[in-house]
């Protein structure tokens, strides 16, 4: 790292606690996705109905459930599944839309086409409508969550790219790998493609949010994880019924948390624009 | 305070009546986030009705901070922190950097106007040209409906726009830069004012535009007895057009002087390597002698207080150093601001 | 000019039949050609083994894919979607019905987020660095952060259970009042036209809550460009131009940096109706809303395929439609616009 850019990230730093704040929190769903199971106080599938519907207490921290589960135990434990969905439906949609991207920018002519064309016939759905068709008509499993979810995400991967690569295809750089022999799919590979991921950075994390409120969006209408597994959106569906009746604490506290960690993820997202590039900032 | 107009204040009451514009001691500054950067210190000129002045500097000399401040079109961070800019109006003197805005503007557009450069991005690019006219026509005189629109076109012809009935429902994008241009004049122009400032209006525009552009302005001002403010980086130009020049570097006003007696005798040693880095017919590229170094950091706490004494071959450490530097009138009318002056 | 115009509106109007053409197709695979048996989700999951076979030659499925997609756009063409098991109805007789209530609510929710969101924007570009400014960032990256289905049930807690100044998040109108003679089959507005007031209220106070809870969502985007494409107008030359011309500081900002602004916005639009869209299915499920979002969901719940079907299709024309809209919204604005293409 060169003297400036060292002054530059501290200036950012100076300018950003915010961002760092997103950091720790980050940290610490991090941590509840690796560790939850064996930090989580109760069982998160344990009922007892003895002790349903309770408010929060020092025993139940976030109150139980209308089986008497604890809330909390159950919110940390449905990080991993939550962050798990969307990690993996962004990583997916991330490795075919750059992919894709790379080729339509790279190659142009027919390719770019066809790739353009189809990206286009996605984008002219609702996306969360295609996803729940999607879900709908492949089957109502986790794994077909994560694939709904990285196929609503691959048009935006898909033009990013693209236009990155088209803006940087004549470059002189590129001219000059091309001149010393490299084959097409090592330029893109090797010279193209890493002058693209600061910027891909910058819309993984703005999506990761996005992910994660769409996966919790299906399984709130009943889509993918089914009961009783503890996830943000069926925790929320669950307790709405009893929102009406006083009882919030059931779909309070997921919801925060799934909130929260949108939040964290988009704040995370507008940090490293303002890091990798201030002119990106609106 | 380090510039002080010193010889001249005396003599200078008898002629304020004429002056239609006299700007003193004009300071702007910028704040930014890595501190305030003293854009203009200590900056006075006066034009008289109906003549046409030149300043000239190069990029970054404040000669646009000077006209967006008299416009009062400085961005956000500019402030103005000291000095007079004397606007004379048909019946009293106006403080261009005092009087309130709404009578202000009334002036703008009216009696003081001004052209940018780049005409294409100048204009409101999704309303029809001759609306932009009308607009400020509306706006300061009492025209209404058929007569709005026959004056604007009118103005379209004064400014030798072909078609000017078929130009006033075109839109910025469907014309040259040029003809953007003279549409700028155009709005400028349409409620006669008494000064028209020009910022670098043939930037961008190719050659024979541009005279054809230059000459428009200059036939316009005689015509209407309007006084102009003409600022470019091109000495030529100026020279060409301008009765007085203005000599601007870094903030400063270094040297002002009517144009024949500032080429034949420049007083500052900036203005004398201006000149000699200007291109003229009968000078080969090579007898242009570029001017070396920077402009000073206007950012730092400590200015020098003769801007281009570190760019200067005849700068004199103690003598150079002096605080404040004054501003001398070696012979009427020739201003400058140097302790070391040519002969 | 009137000529050119017109000639760009028939040009963005055939350019939305590939997407129509596109959605068709999807639509189509995405019941037929995937894993699993269509004739067991069509005939619905307590079908016997005859239903099942009489579901599949009814559908064709005993034919080839392309066979299959002719029939499918024949039924298109003759408007038959299918019959919802749930409901015992035709599919396109339900979505009719349901359709206006779902048109309600969105068209409400975008015009609560515009009228919020564009003011806000200009508010916040106008004094940049003011604590109006920082609202309005941290609102645009809080907004997008908020689940739709979460907020909706907040502000029931809130506004409903707690404070009672909202009716009960179940449906369009108290079941003490009938709905107004269909003009619009918009409530709010068919109830005036019918001159009842009371009426009007019933409808308007069970519109609020969840208008409000959708229109939050989409606010943020909006606020976001209004306030960069704003702040970018402002310090463009064309702006100095009018300032150092003397136009009124209301004519400078809304004559001539508003108009220019509302391009990006209206681009934008796209993208927050997408929004809107998805999001109104959550909406409609926490308020009891009766439009087509609820219909699909009850569907889902009862493995009921063929409105869901009929429900992504419509929604997605709606969805191109909506689209090609804006298309021409920015072609009447944007003098520019299709004169490059």
């Amino acid at each position: 790292m060169t003297s400036t850019t060292f002054q530059h990230t501290r200036y950012v730093i100076s300018e950003n606690l915010v961002t760092f704040g997103a950091f720790a929190l980050f940290l610490v769903l991090t941590l509840f996705a690796i560790f939850g199971e064996a930090i989580a106080p109760y069982d998160p599938l344990a009922s007892n109905a003895a002790a349903a519907l309770q408010p929060p207490s020092a025993a139940h921290w976030f109150g139980t459930d209308q089986l008497g589960r604890d809330i909390l135990s159950r919110v940390m434990v449905a990080t991993r599944l939550d962050l798990g969905i969307a990690v993996m439906a962004v990583a997916l949609s991330f490795l075919v839309g750059s992919l894709l991207g790379t080729c339509a920018g790279y190659f142009g002519g027919w390719s770019d086409r066809i790739i353009s064309r189809c990206i286009d016939t996605l984008m002219a759905f609702p996306l969360f409508v295609l996803a729940m068709g999607l879900v709908a008509a492949l089957g109502n499993t986790v794994a077909n969550i994560i694939y709904a979810t990285a196929i609503i995400n691959l048009p935006l991967y898909t033009r990013v790219v693209r236009s990155e690569i088209l803006v940087r295809r004549e470059a002189g750089f590129v001219e000059a790998a091309r001149l010393t022999g490299n084959s097409e799919w090592r330029i893109m590979a090797r010279h193209l493609f890493p002058n693209v991921l600061p910027v891909m950075m910058v819309h993984i994390s703005l999506n990761m949010g996005w992910a994660i409120l769409n996966a919790a969006g299906l399984s709130f209408i009943g889509l993918g994880v089914q009961p009783p597994t503890p996830e943000w959106g069926i925790m929320v569906a669950e307790g709405a019924t009893y929102i009406v009746s006083g009882e919030w604490w059931l779909a309070l506290f997921p919801g925060a948390v799934l909130m929260m960690a949108v939040f964290c993820f988009n704040l995370l997202g507008d940090g490293l624009r303002d890091l990798i590039d201030p002119r990106m900032r609106t | 305070m380090t510039l002080h107009q010193s010889a001249s204040s005396t003599t200078a009451t008898d002629t304020v009546t004429a002056q239609l514009l006299s700007v003193e001691n004009l300071d702007v500054e910028f704040r930014t986030r890595s501190g305030t950067v003293k854009a203009l210190e200590a900056v006075s000129f006066a034009i008289n009705p109906g003549e046409t002045v030149g300043i000239v500097g190069e990029s970054g000399s404040g000669k646009s901070v000077t006209a967006f401040t008299l416009m009062g079109v400085l961005d956000r961070a500019g402030k103005v922190a000291n000095g007079k800019a004397l606007f004379q109006t048909d019946r009293v003197a106006v403080d261009l950097l005092r009087e309130p805005e709404s009578s202000l503007r009334q002036l703008r557009g009216k009696e003081l106007s001004m052209i940018f450069q780049n005409p294409r991005t100048a204009l409101n690019p999704i309303r029809k040209v001759g609306k932009q006219i009308t607009d400020v026509l509306r706006c300061h005189t009492d025209l209404s409906g058929d007569a709005l629109r026959d004056r604007a076109i009118e103005m379209l012809a004064s400014v030798r726009i072909p078609d000017p009935e078929q130009r006033y429902d075109a839109y910025p994008y469907e014309l040259s830069g040029g003809l953007c241009q003279r549409i700028m004049i155009a709005i400028a122009l349409a409620c006669a004012p008494k000064l028209l400032i020009a910022d670098e209006p043939t930037t961008g525009l190719d050659v024979t535009t541009q005279a054809t552009v230059m000459n428009l302005i200059k036939d316009l001002a005689t015509q209407q007895q309007m006084a102009a403010i003409l600022i470019t980086h091109d000495l030529a130009l100026a020279s060409e057009y301008c009765d007085r020049i203005v000599v601007m570097h870094a903030g400063h006003v270094v040297e002002s002087a009517p144009t024949h007696s500032l080429f034949r005798a420049p007083r500052h040693p900036y203005t004398a390597k201006l000149i000699a880095a200007t291109p003229e017919p009968h000078k080969a590229f090579a007898d242009l002698i570029p001017i070396a170094g920077n402009l000073p950091d206007l950012k730092a706490t400590t200015i020098p207080p003769c801007r281009f004494s570190q760019r200067c071959d005849r700068y004199e450490p103690a003598l150079c150093d002096q605080a404040p530097l004054t501003r001398q009138q070696p012979v009427p009318e020739h201003h400058v601001a140097c302790w070391k002056p040519l002969e | 000019m009137a000529h050119s115009t017109g000639k760009i509106i028939g040009q963005r109007i055939l350019g939305a039949i590939p997407s129509v053409i596109g959605v068709i197709i999807v639509t189509f695979l995405l019941t037929r050609a995937l894993p699993g048996d269509p004739a067991a989700f069509f005939a619905g999951p307590a079908a016997t083994a005859e239903a099942i076979a009489e579901v599949r030659a009814t559908l064709g499925l005993d034919k080839t894919l392309p066979e299959q997609f002719f029939l499918y756009l024949g039924d298109l063409v003759r408007g038959d979607l299918g019959t919802s098991l749930t409901t015992g109805q035709t599919v396109v007789y339900d979505l009719a019905t349901r359709l206006p209530a779902s048109l309600e609510l969105t068209l409400a929710g975008l015009v609560f987020a515009i009228a919020l969101a564009l003011p806000l924007g200009i508010l916040a570009a106008t004094k940049p660095n003011s604590w109006v400014d920082h609202g309005v960032r941290l609102l645009a990256t809080a907004g997008v952060s908020l689940p739709t289905f979460f907020t909706g049930l907040f502000l029931i807690y809130l506004l409903y259970y707690r404070m009672g100044i909202v009716p009960a998040p179940l449906g369009r109108l108290d079941i003490l009042y009938s709905a107004p003679p269909p003009v619009t089959g918009l409530y709010v507005i068919d109830s005036l036209l019918a001159g009842d007031l009371a009426l009007f209220w019933a409808a308007a106070s069970q519109l609020f809550l969840p208008a409000v809870t959708l229109g939050l969502f989409a606010l943020a985007p909006l606020a976001r460009v209004t306030r960069a494409s704003m702040l970018g107008m402002l310090s463009s030359d064309f702006i100095r131009t009018a300032r150092a011309s003397g136009l009124p500081p209301r004519q400078v900002l809304f004559g001539y940096a508003f108009r220019n602004a509302m391009l990006p916005v209206i681009t934008t639009l796209g993208v927050v109706f997408s929004f809107l869209l998805g999001a109104n299915i959550l909406v409609e499920k926490v308020f009891a809303w009766p439009g087509i979002g609820s219909y699909a969901v009850e569907a889902l719940v009862a493995s009921d395929y063929a409105p869901i079907q009929g429900f992504i299709l419509t929604m997605a024309l709606l969805y191109v439609v909506l689209n090609l809209l804006i298309d021409l919204l920015y072609v009447v604005i944007d003098p520019r616009a299709g004169v490059e293409a």
